[in-house]
């Protein structure tokens, strides 16, 4: 049947020479000090939870991930931007109060708002060892104004044109890219189409003509039946 | 063992045509690179790596967009030395079409048929991978005999892909077509074989979330039986052909080596990376689907130049009819699909999942990120000819633009991937 389903990690074949994930975070935070390592659970396929990296630190992990002699992620196979809104959470709770001298109890809705980010994902992999998928993650800090992470091409060559991909579809700044303009995307290009709230221009090659200017001025000399 | 010729592939050449008994390849072995540390770092290179000094005047040649050798709407902007490259650009997304936004506008099963469109040379390949990914993120199981046909078409794609690729490699040297027409000729068989099943020569779209879309035509497997039987003789015309072809040998032997640190650094997959020399095929080292129930070998280059890569695709070929006449002989009845799997609404858990097959140009794989909906949240591809292009520059850099033209050939990519 489907090695792919029932395998119990996600690699397959020889793997499984992997520390676990927990085991692999506290060997990060001792070989990088003061990075900021979280793991975030992957509720479908548990074996592909990822590592939440601080950007400060991202470079170092990642070099430690590469060069560790039983880790030797030596092969980072894709690179994916994810773009998250802003996130509501609606919270119920309940409160007494003192209305008119007597105590009510009021149910009261409160709103969080976690602010959207733009995240970077790095699926590694080992060649050497034959082990993986390590999930690395980074994040933004919003996605207005500070949409900066750390280039990892410096670590494996093959996120350069990945991270360009990135940056183009989604605006992220790699700090540390060599090459970082559009791939895919026109230079003259503004936005970054990927983005989740990204709005089509009607169309893609508008350019002004004179006709723009004219066809106003017609209008004011021969008004349509019924607009003036 | 005899050496009959006096480069390196030729060993490999004569393990494949039965002249010499091959060791037993260890697939599990670990793969030997050098030791992390000083070697890799020289690896990343600055954006525009300091041009030396010319003897004469430099001159820039922007090759493309529809250059015919170039494999559809692809620039290379060159700076030439002479005749010699010292610098190159690549430039795409002519064809570029955000399939990715596509793919978060629609449904699970309304995506499949858009990934016959990624590489439209191996539709049935991408099926696969996007239904690997959707079958480990829903934790769906697929039928025994479903999984053989997966096989079986899995591999025939890789036979047009390699037997095509050959034929276009060979045309951008000058041979004006007639490779590629035997090539094409081959082609053709198998194109009928996947019209009788799918209906479509090119987009086929058959494979599903738990199985494939129908069962075989009757008559189906023998037909394939014949065209897997025949092709080792269309193979060993081509080696004759072509193998000690002393143009082709001419062209190619030494050209646009790709060393094997760099290989894996820049994340090089498939037929390329082998030739480099490093034993790493999905086949073997996830053995997703049935893969390990076949006896294969994974050949490998010993000096990672376009000859090498050209030799990399003949000896696959050989593999994949191995595979194709075990699989062929094996198959099973039952059903093809789950029949608990529901298609239509079609709504996986919340998570996501990364599911990646040897397509005959690479590692293939799709990331999704699911949030419990009917449409995927994120849909990535991970397109192995579009990362495949990122050590064109470091495998041109010191040849001529004609020879750039050939290497460009060997890493063998498709527009509709690379673009998106």
């Amino acid at each position: 049947m489907s090695a792919c389903a029932s395998s119990p990690t996600s690699g397959g074949g020889a793997s499984g020479s992997l520390p676990s994930l927990e085991a692999l975070r506290d060997r990060l935070l001792e070989a990088v000090p003061g990075a900021q390592i979280q793991i975030q659970p992957n509720p479908a396929v548990p074996e592909q939870s990822s590592l939440v990296v601080d950007p400060a630190h991202a470079v170092a992990v990642a070099r430690y991930l590469r060069d560790a002699e039983d880790l030797r992620l030596d092969y980072c196979s894709n690179v994916t931007g994810v773009d998250w809104l802003d996130a509501f959470t609606e919270e119920t709770v309940t409160r007494t109060r003192v209305v008119e001298g007597r105590e009510v109890t009021v149910e009261e809705t409160i709103r969080h708002r976690r602010p959207g980010y733009l995240e970077v994902v790095y699926h590694l992999y080992s060649m050497s060892l034959r082990h993986g998928p390590v999930i690395l993650r980074q994040r933004t800090r919003n996605r207005v104004d500070d949409t900066r992470v750390a280039s990892l091409t410096p670590v494996w060559r093959s996120a350069e044109f990945q991270e360009r991909e990135v940056y183009d579809l989604f605006g992220v700044q790699f700090e540390g890219h060599p090459d970082l303009r559009r791939i895919l995307m026109w230079d003259e290009f503004a936005d970054h189409p990927m983005r989740k709230d990204y709005v089509e221009p009607d169309d893609y090659e508008y350019e002004p003509t004179p006709n723009a200017e004219i066809l106003p001025k017609a209008r004011r000399h021969y008004p349509l039946e019924g607009t003036a | 063992m005899s050496k009959p010729l006096d480069f390196d592939a030729a060993e490999q050449l004569a393990m494949a045509t039965g002249d010499v008994e091959p060791e037993q390849l260890d697939h599990d072995a670990p793969v030997s690179l050098p030791p992390p540390g000083p070697r890799y770092e020289a690896v990343p290179r600055a954006a525009s790596p300091a041009i030396p000094e010319p003897e004469g005047e430099l001159l820039e040649v922007s090759v493309g967009p529809h250059h015919p050798s170039t494999h559809g709407v692809f620039r290379m902007n060159v700076v030439l030395d002479g005749e010699k490259i010292v610098q190159l650009k690549p430039v795409f997304g002519y064809l570029h079409r955000n399939h990715e936004k596509l793919g978060e506008q629609t449904t699970y099963l309304g995506n499949m048929p858009y990934t016959d469109r990624l590489d439209y040379f191996c539709s049935l390949s991408n099926n696969w991978a996007y239904a690997l990914a959707v079958e480990k993120l829903a934790g769906l199981k697929v039928p025994e005999r479903a999984e053989y046909i997966r096989v079986i078409t899995a591999e025939l794609t890789r036979l047009v892909n390699h037997s095509s690729l050959v034929g276009f490699l060979l045309h951008d040297m000058g041979t004006m077509g007639t490779p590629l027409m035997y090539a094409f000729r081959e082609r053709e068989k198998i194109l009928d074989a996947f019209e009788a099943l799918t209906g479509a020569r090119m987009m086929c779209n058959y494979h599903r979330f738990g199985g494939c879309r129908v069962d075989l035509p009757p008559g189906w497997l023998d037909q394939v039986r014949t065209i897997v039987d025949n092709f080792p003789r269309f193979i060993d015309e081509m080696e004759r052909l072509l193998s000690e072809n002393e143009v082709l040998i001419a062209r190619t032997h030494g050209v646009g080596v790709l060393p094997p640190e760099l290989a894996v650094n820049a994340g090089v997959t498939g037929p390329s990376l082998r030739a480099s020399g490093i034993n790493y095929d999905l086949r073997k080292v996830d053995r997703y689907g049935i893969y390990d129930r076949f006896q294969f070998r994974v050949p490998l280059g010993e000096k990672g130049d376009v000859y090498d890569r050209y030799m990399m695709r003949i000896l696959e070929m050989r593999e994949s009819v191995k595979i194709l006449q075990q699989a062929l002989r094996d198959i099973p009845e039952g059903p093809v699909i789950d029949p608990k799997v529901r298609l239509r609404n079609f709504t996986p858990p919340v998570g996501e999942a990364y599911g990646r097959i040897e397509a005959p140009k690479g590692e293939l794989g799709f990331y999704l990120i699911s949030d419990g909906s009917k449409k995927p949240y994120r849909y990535r591809i991970r397109p192995p000819s579009f990362i495949n292009l990122t050590v064109l520059e470091d495998m041109c850099r010191g040849h001529t633009l004609a020879d750039a033209v050939i290497i460009l050939g060997a890493v063998d990519i498709v527009l509709g991937e690379v673009d998106r």
